[in-house]
C-alpha cells in the first residue's frame, strides 16, 4: 500500500466511524440510566431525516445558501426529530413501564418507515430523476474542512481534513465519559442504571434521570443519521441508505465496554473493518461477509469479557428493568 | 444534652389493607442511648422504624424529635431530621466504591470531589473505630464491611439518630462485637441508636433500655439492667392464645425421614447449617420453630434435593416397603424416580413454587407435564384436578385459565398447597403455608395439614407464630443460627420455652 492509499483508508474508516461514534455514544448514556434503547437506529434514522427535511426547506426557501444557516437549521431539525423520537420512547418504558426491547425494535421499525416516507415524498417533490435527493449546497457548508488542512500535507489530510461533525463526535464522546466518570449528576445517572432502589432511596429522581439521559442519547444518536447525510453522502438522501449502521452503533456500545471515551477508538475500528473489503481484492460476494467483522469483532470482546469477568466491564445491572417502587 | 426525647412516637398506628402492622405505639428515645427493640417476626417493628425512616406513612399518631412535633413523608425529610437508618437488606451500588455510595445523593451545593469525601469518611472512620477502605469497590466486600459502608452512610449525612435493623443476623460474632464497639462510641458521642434484633443476649449486652412489641402493638420499655432473659421473653410471646385448631393425637407413627449430622454451606461460604439431626414420623406433624433466616428455608430446601449438603444424611423409608433410601444429594427429579412421593410448599409462592403469568391448569402441569408419551400434552387431567381444587378448597378465581399471579395471596396458596396434596406424598413440607394469609384461609389451610397428617403422611410445618405451631404440631423442632437448640413435645411445652431456645445462640451460649 503506498502513502496515498493508506491516508485514504483512515479518512474512509474515520468518516464510516463517525455516525458509529455519535449512535454509541448517545446509545452507552441511554443504557447508563438502565433504558436499553434498541430503537436507536430508528432515531438515528429520523435524526438523518428531519436534517434533510430542514435542509430541504431552507434550500427551498432561498437563492443565496448562507453557511451558517445551512448547518444550524438542519441541525436544530434533527435534535428535534430525534428529541421527539426519544421522548415517545421514555413515555411509553418510564411513565407506562412498557417492554424496554419491543418499544425499542417498534420504534426502529417506525424510524426507518418515518425516513423512506418522508425521503420519498421529498423525492417525488422534486421530481427527480433518480431515486435520491442531493442537498450539495447545505453538505458544503457541513463539509468545510478545518483551516490549514491543504497546507500540511499528510498530517492535515488525516486529521484536519474534516467536517466539524467528526471533531463534535469525538468531542461528546470525551465529554461524556468526563460527565459520567467525574460529576455528581453522572454518578447519579450510573446508579439509576446500576440499582434504581437504592438510587431512589438515596432521594435520586430515578424517572427524571432516565428521561434526561434518553432524550440527550437520543438527540446525539440522530445526529449520526444528520452526518451521515450531510457530510458522509454529500448531502444525498437514498431511502434505506443508512442501511445497518444504528445496529453496528449498538454493537459498539458492547465493544467499548460502555465507556464512551472507548468508543471513539472501536467506531473507527469498526470504520476500517466495515470498508476493508475495498483494499481487498474480493469479489462482491464477500463484500457483505467482511463487513460483518465488526459484528464478529463484538462477539469477541463479549466472549473475553465474560471470561474475564470483571464487574466494571459488565452491562448497567438494571438495563432493559423498569423500575417501579414497591408499595410494601 | 437537648431539651425533651431524641424520638418520641405518640399512638402511631398503620393498617396495610385489613391487617393492622402497628397499633396504637407509643414510645420514646432518649439522647445519648442505646435502644433494643424487641418483638418476634411479624410483630411490626421494621414497619414502625420504615415510618421513622420516611419509607412508610403513619396512618394515625404523632412523631417528635426533639420536642417538636414532625412529619416524614420521604427518606429525605427523615435525613432533614437527622434520622438514619440501616436496613437488614443493603441498598447499595455493587460497582461502586465505598465514597460513591456514601455520596450518592448528597447534593448540598459543595463541589463535587470524590477525594475530598473519602477524606471525610475516613475522618468519620477512625472517630469511631470503623474499618473501611473508601475507594473500596462494594462488591469486594465482606456483608460486614458493606454494613460499615451502610452505617458511614447516614453519619456522613449527619444522622443523629440511627436505626439498625437486625444488624447482627449476617455478622460472625467478632464482627458483632467489633459493631458493638462502634455502637457505644456513637452512643458516647451523644447519639441514639435503636437497634432491632431478636438475639436476646445481644439485647442484654448493648442496650441501656429494650422496648418491646408484640402483634403490632407496643408492650412496654423496661431498663436493661434490670431485666433478665426470662422477663424479656415472657413480654416478648405473650400469655397462650387459645385457637381451637384440630389437634388429635397421632397414632401409627412410623419413621419416615431420617436427617443426621447435616451441614451446609451457602454460596458465600457461610455455615447456614450445622449438624442438624431429626426423624419425622408419618402420622405426624413436626414444627418448626426459628427467628426467620436461621436456615429453615435451606433445610426444606436441602431435603427437597435443591441443594448439596457438605455433609449429613438423609434418609427415607418407603412407608410400604419399609425400604431404606438414601435421599442425599439427588435432584428432585432422582428424587421423584426412586418412588418417595415428596411435596414442597416453598415459602416463596410465585417464585419457587408457582408460575405466575401460568394459569391454574398449566400450573397443575408443573407437577404432571412428564407423565404420557406422546408429542402433545394432556391438559384433561390437569383441568380436572384444577376443577376439584378451586371447588374443594373454595379458592376464588373466575375461572381455571386465570393466571395465579392475579388471585390473591390466600388464593394462591390454596392452589399450591392442593396441588402438592393432590399428589398423595408420603412427606409434605410446607414453609410459611399461612403467611399473609386471612384467617379463614389459615384454617383451611390447617385443616388440610390435619388431613395429611391422618392419612399418615409426615408433615414438616415451617412457621412463625408459636400460639399456632403449640396447637397444630406434635412435636416442635427449634432451630437457631442453623443449629437445633432443641426438639420439644408440643403438648408439654410453652411459649416460653420455645422463644428462649429461638434466641439462644446456637445451642451453646457462646463466651464473649
Amino acid at each position: 500500500m503506498t502513502g496515498s492509499v493508506i491516508i485514504q483508508f483512515i479518512q474512509s474508516s474515520i468518516a464510516q466511524g463517525t455516525p458509529l461514534l455519535f449512535g454509541s455514544t448517545g446509545e452507552i448514556l441511554t443504557e447508563k440510566s438502565g433504558n436499553l434503547n434498541l430503537g436507536i437506529p430508528g432515531v438515528m434514522y429520523i435524526g438523518g431525516i428531519c436534517g434533510v427535511i430542514g435542509g430541504f426547506l431552507y434550500q427551498q426557501s432561498t437563492t443565496k445558501v448562507v453557511p451558517v444557516l445551512a448547518v444550524l437549521i438542519p441541525l436544530i431539525f434533527s435534535l428535534a426529530g430525534s428529541l421527539l423520537a426519544s421522548l415517545l420512547y421514555c413515555f411509553l418504558t418510564v411513565t407506562l413501564r412498557a417492554n424496554q426491547n419491543v418499544t425499542g425494535l417498534a420504534l426502529t421499525t417506525f424510524g426507518v418507515g418515518f425516513g423512506n416516507f418522508f425521503g420519498g415524498s421529498l423525492i417525488k417533490l422534486v421530481n427527480s430523476d433518480v431515486p435520491s435527493i442531493a442537498l450539495t449546497k447545505i453538505a458544503k457548508a457541513y463539509k468545510q474542512p478545518l483551516p490549514f488542512a491543504d497546507k500540511l500535507g499528510w498530517f492535515g489530510e488525516v486529521f484536519l481534513s474534516y467536517g466539524f461533525m467528526v471533531y463534535l463526535a469525538i468531542i461528546l464522546a470525551v465529554v461524556a465519559s468526563w460527565f459520567l466518570k467525574k460529576t455528581r449528576r453522572g454518578l447519579h445517572l450510573r446508579a439509576v442504571g446500576e440499582n434504581p432502589a437504592t438510587a431512589d432511596a438515596a432521594g435520586i429522581n430515578v424517572a427524571k434521570n432516565k428521561y434526561y439521559a434518553t432524550c440527550i442519547g437520543g438527540m446525539i444518536a440522530g445526529l449520526g443519521g444528520l452526518y451521515y447525510v450531510m457530510d458522509y453522502t454529500n448531502g444525498v438522501w437514498s431511502n434505506n441508505g443508512f442501511g445497518d449502521r444504528g445496529w453496528l452503533a449498538i454493537a459498539l456500545v458492547i465493544f467499548s465496554m460502555w465507556k464512551p471515551n472507548l468508543g471513539i477508538i472501536g467506531s473507527y475500528l469498526f470504520g476500517a473493518l466495515y470498508i476493508l473489503f475495498n483494499y481487498l481484492s474480493v469479489n462482491i460476494a464477500m463484500m457483505h461477509i467482511i463487513q460483518m467483522l465488526p459484528y464478529l469483532v463484538t462477539i469477541i470482546v463479549l466472549i473475553i469479557t465474560s471470561m474475564r469477568n470483571k464487574k466494571e466491564n459488565q452491562p448497567p445491572a438494571s438495563l432493559g428493568l423498569s423500575y417501579f417502587r414497591e408499595d410494601r | 444534652m437537648q431539651d425533651g426525647y431524641a424520638l418520641e412516637l405518640k399512638h402511631v398506628s398503620k393498617n396495610f389493607g385489613n391487617v393492622a402492622a402497628n397499633h396504637d405505639v407509643s414510645l420514646n428515645v432518649r439522647h445519648g442511648e442505646i435502644l433494643a427493640l424487641l418483638g418476634e417476626n411479624g410483630s411490626g417493628k421494621t414497619t414502625l422504624m420504615n415510618m421513622i425512616a420516611g419509607i412508610y406513612y403513619p396512618d394515625a399518631g404523632e412523631i417528635y424529635i426533639n420536642g417538636e412535633r414532625v412529619m416524614i413523608t420521604s427518606p429525605k425529610d427523615a435525613f432533614y431530621y437527622g434520622i438514619g437508618m440501616v436496613h437488614q437488606h443493603f441498598k447499595l451500588v455493587d460497582v461502586f466504591t465505598a465514597t460513591e455510595n456514601i455520596v450518592l445523593g448528597i447534593d448540598n451545593g459543595e463541589k463535587f470531589s470524590l477525594k475530598s469525601s473519602a477524606g471525610k469518611i475516613r475522618e468519620i472512620s477512625s472517630r469511631y473505630g470503623f474499618e473501611i477502605d473508601p475507594e473500596k469497590k462494594i462488591y469486594n466486600m465482606s456483608v460486614s464491611e458493606k454494613q460499615t459502608v451502610e452505617i458511614v452512610k447516614v453519619l456522613y449525612r449527619g444522622a443523629n439518630l440511627l436505626i439498625l435493623d437486625e444488624p447482627t443476623a449476617v455478622l460472625t460474632p467478632q464482627e458483632t462485637r467489633k459493631l458493638f464497639e462502634v455502637l457505644r462510641k456513637m452512643r458516647d458521642d451523644g447519639k441514639s441508636i435503636i437497634i432491632i434484633t431478636h438475639k436476646m443476649h445481644e439485647v442484654l449486652t448493648i442496650s441501656d433500655r429494650v422496648a418491646i412489641m408484640r402483634k403490632g402493638e407496643y408492650i412496654d420499655t423496661v431498663e436493661t439492667s434490670g431485666a433478665d432473659e426470662e422477663l424479656l421473653t415472657e413480654m416478648m410471646v405473650g400469655k397462650k392464645v387459645s385457637l381451637n385448631i384440630d389437634h388429635p393425637e397421632p397414632h401409627d407413627i412410623r419413621e419416615r425421614l431420617v436427617v443426621r449430622n447435616l451441614s451446609m454451606t451457602d454460596g458465600e461460604g457461610v455455615r447456614v447449617l450445622e449438624d442438624i439431626s431429626f426423624s419425622v414420623f408419618g402420622g405426624e406433624i413436626l414444627g418448626i420453630a426459628g427467628i426467620a433466616g436461621s436456615g429453615q428455608r435451606e433445610l426444606l430446601e436441602a431435603i427437597a434435593g435443591l441443594r448439596r449438603l457438605d455433609g449429613g444424611d438423609i434418609f427415607y423409608f418407603d412407608p410400604k416397603s419399609g425400604e431404606k433410601e438414601d435421599l442425599r444429594n439427588k435432584t428432585p427429579l432422582q428424587i421423584r424416580e426412586m418412588g418417595v412421593r415428596l411435596s414442597f410448599v416453598p415459602e416463596d409462592r410465585l417464585g419457587m413454587g408457582l408460575a405466575g403469568n401460568m394459569d391454574i391448569v398449566d400450573n397443575m402441569m408443573l407437577r404432571s407435564y412428564r407423565k404420557g408419551r406422546t408429542l402433545f400434552v394432556n391438559r384433561k387431567n390437569p383441568h380436572k384436578l384444577a376443577d376439584k381444587i378451586v371447588s374443594e378448597l373454595e379458592v376464588v378465581t373466575p375461572n381455571v385459565n386465570t393466571p395465579v399471579r392475579r388471585l390473591s395471596g390466600g388464593n394462591v396458596q390454596k392452589v399450591l398447597v392442593g396441588r402438592e396434596i393432590s399428589s398423595s406424598p408420603t412427606v409434605l413440607m410446607a414453609a410459611y403455608p399461612v403467611r399473609g394469609l386471612d384467617i379463614n384461609s389459615s384454617y383451611t389451610i390447617y385443616r388440610l395439614l390435619n388431613e395429611q397428617k391422618s392419612n399418615g403422611v409426615a408433615v414438616i410445618f415451617v412457621g412463625e407464630d408459636l400460639d399456632v405451631l403449640l396447637e397444630l404440631c406434635d412435636r416442635i423442632l427449634v432451630i437457631s443460627s442453623g443449629k437445633v437448640s432443641g426438639i420439644l413435645d408440643a403438648r408439654n411445652t410453652t411459649k416460653e420455652e420455645i422463644g428462649r431456645m429461638m434466641t439462644k445462640t446456637g445451642g451453646v451460649d457462646e463466651n464473649d
